[in-house]
């Protein structure tokens, strides 16, 4: 998918910044999370991340923000370490949560406005200004008022979306965007996300299990399986893998006769 | 089981060599050392924020709110009666040994050198130290915290600087208000108590005549201590706080025993310094 346009959303935006991500393991305890995962993201690129529930997607989304410390291995954002606070003060990057972490107690305005107030980038009317474009390209101006507990979920995800967009990010990261949606507003979702890294060239890393999401929007796949990274590639060769990891991961069988459940107990 | 080190940023990576000789400390020692060392911690990097303390007029207006006013009714709804209560017993004592004239000197210096401190930072801890605690467990738990750190605005400078530095305007004015307000119970109760009688001037006199400044100002440093104390250490729990709902109700609970128990404890020995 190409990058149209490099218009920033709102004026000042920084050129989009490249990825690596080198033999990153985590560990918990006894329990390896991450085991030795490599892969580069290149500057303006969607990348999906994949895999089952519990494989270390979220966690090594954490990573490339400095929220979790690795194990051993190591990530860079634009070459810095992404473990090192002082990374996020050179690098703008934004995080959209699974389940939105929108400040409660703040209205929709307010939880827009706080990245720009706290850092102060203009005054209030340049921020308002700022806000409520961020707002439009989001179809959220009706919502302006409303606090976080009269959104629903997809209004929730749009708003995440918005406040990650207000601090013109250079790397928008997705933690699941898509989840627990009902299939309209996941693909209304995906299209938000192509389109702002077709607008503004923003590197994006989307982690999801939506398959229909990677094939739709992804530049190139990854799969992330018992903390292992299975499958690197375009998207295009997910639709014939040749590790029947993956072809299930993809395509599982519901097989009422030997369901899998059965084999997770023995 | 051994000792497992907090969710703090810090302590995510490979444990030290620090942090694996810890984990062979008895776990109490251990959770007192980390609490202790972590409470600290935050505190250093709260005072790293202060000069940004103006950008956080907004907030600390309505913590000052939260911590003073709102709590002003309990404190002197309790400080009267406690007032009250001190006069009686004394009265009640006094009247066979027969130091009945002093209840003004004893009420005074009681509140204003103990009780009224004390009282004031032990409500302090049950409505407004179990309200933060929940409130910054909550952001920790649904992720806003991690949504602060990643949008580079540190927690401590937007959630606990505006707290710390409203308890610290607040403390003062809440404690003088429990001693006025303890001394005049106790002045309503030496009058009208039959046993006991005597007018409020003869016990304001007495009050003042063995009382001065330097008394309201020992129990204003206390009350100061522990103000401090109990904020940061609600502030630390509730910012340290991993799980679901179930352990917001812990966190919070740890935070008020916590805070109770350090007020008693540091009561003591500033009690002891300040003599």
């Amino acid at each position: 998918m190409s990058a149209a346009h490099s218009t920033s959303p709102l004026p000042g935006a920084a050129p989009a910044v490249g990825i690596t991500v080198e033999g990153l393991s985590k560990r918990f305890g006894a329990f390896e999370v991450l085991r030795g995962v490599s892969f580069t993201v290149q500057p303006g690129e969607i990348f999906v991340l994949m895999g089952p529930s519990g494989s270390g997607k979220s966690v090594l989304l954490k990573h490339l923000v400095g929220l979790e410390r690795p194990s051993s291995g190591r990530t860079t954002v634009a070459g810095l370490d992404g473990a090192d606070p002082a990374t996020r003060e050179r690098v703008r990057m934004a995080l959209v949560f699974q389940a939105g972490a929108l400040f409660n107690s703040l209205s929709v305005y307010d939880n827009l406005a706080l990245y720009p107030r706290e850092h102060r980038l203009g005054n209030e009317a340049a921020i308002r200004d700022r806000v409520m474009r961020a707002l439009q390209i989001l179809s959220l101006e009706n919502a302006v008022q409303k606090f976080p507990a009269e959104l629903s979920g997809g209004m929730k995800k749009r708003v995440a979306i918005a406040r990650a967009l207000v601090m013109e990010p250079q790397l928008l990261l997705y933690d699941e965007p898509t989840s627990e949606l009902d299939p309209v507003m996941s693909a209304t979702i995906t299209e938000i996300i192509a389109t702002l890294r077709q607008r503004y060239q923003v590197t994006s890393i989307v982690v999801s299990h939506d398959r229909d999401l990677a094939l739709a929007i992804a530049d190139r796949v990854g799969i992330l399986m018992g903390g292992e990274l299975i499958f690197l590639g375009p998207p295009a060769d997910l639709r014939n893998p040749t590790d029947p990891r993956v072809a299930d991961f993809l395509n599982p069988r519901i097989d009422l006769e030997h369901p899998r459940f059965k084999h997770l107990e023995t | 089981m051994p000792n497992t080190l907090s969710a703090s940023p810090a302590s995510r990576g490979t444990p030290s060599v620090t942090d694996r000789l810890l984990t062979w400390l008895p776990t109490p020692v251990f959770q007192v050392l980390h609490g202790t060392g972590s409470t600290l911690l935050l505190l250093g990097r709260t005072l790293r924020h202060v000069p940004s303390l103006p950008r956080q007029f907004g907030r600390f207006i309505e913590q000052c709110h939260l911590i003073g006013y709102t709590t002003m009714p309990i404190v002197g709804i309790l400080s009267f009666f406690i007032g009250s209560v001190l006069a009686l017993q004394s009265g009640h004592a006094g009247e066979n040994v027969g130091y009945k004239q002093f209840i003004g000197a004893l009420v005074g210096l009681t509140m204003a050198r103990e009780l009224g401190p004390v009282m004031a930072a032990v409500l302090l801890a049950g409505r407004v130290g179990s309200a933060i605690a929940a409130e910054l467990a909550s952001m920790k738990v649904y992720q806003e915290v991690d949504a602060l750190e990643t949008m580079n605005i540190p927690p401590e400078r937007m959630l606990v600087l505006p707290r710390l530095a409203a308890v610290l305007t607040m403390m003062p004015v809440l404690t003088i208000m429990a001693d006025l307000v303890g001394w005049f119970g106790g002045a309503i109760v030496s009058k009208y108590t039959h046993f006991i009688s005597i007018e409020p001037a003869s016990y304001f006199a007495n009050l003042r005549q063995y009382m001065d400044f330097s008394d309201v100002l020992n129990g204003l440093i206390k009350a100061e201590i522990f103000g401090l104390t109990v904020v940061l250490v609600c502030c630390n729990i509730g910012l340290n706080t991993r799980g679901g709902p179930r352990e917001i109700g812990a966190s919070v609970t740890r935070a008020v025993v916590t805070s109770l128990i350090l007020i008693l404890v540091l009561d003591f020995f500033v009690t002891k310094a300040l003599m």
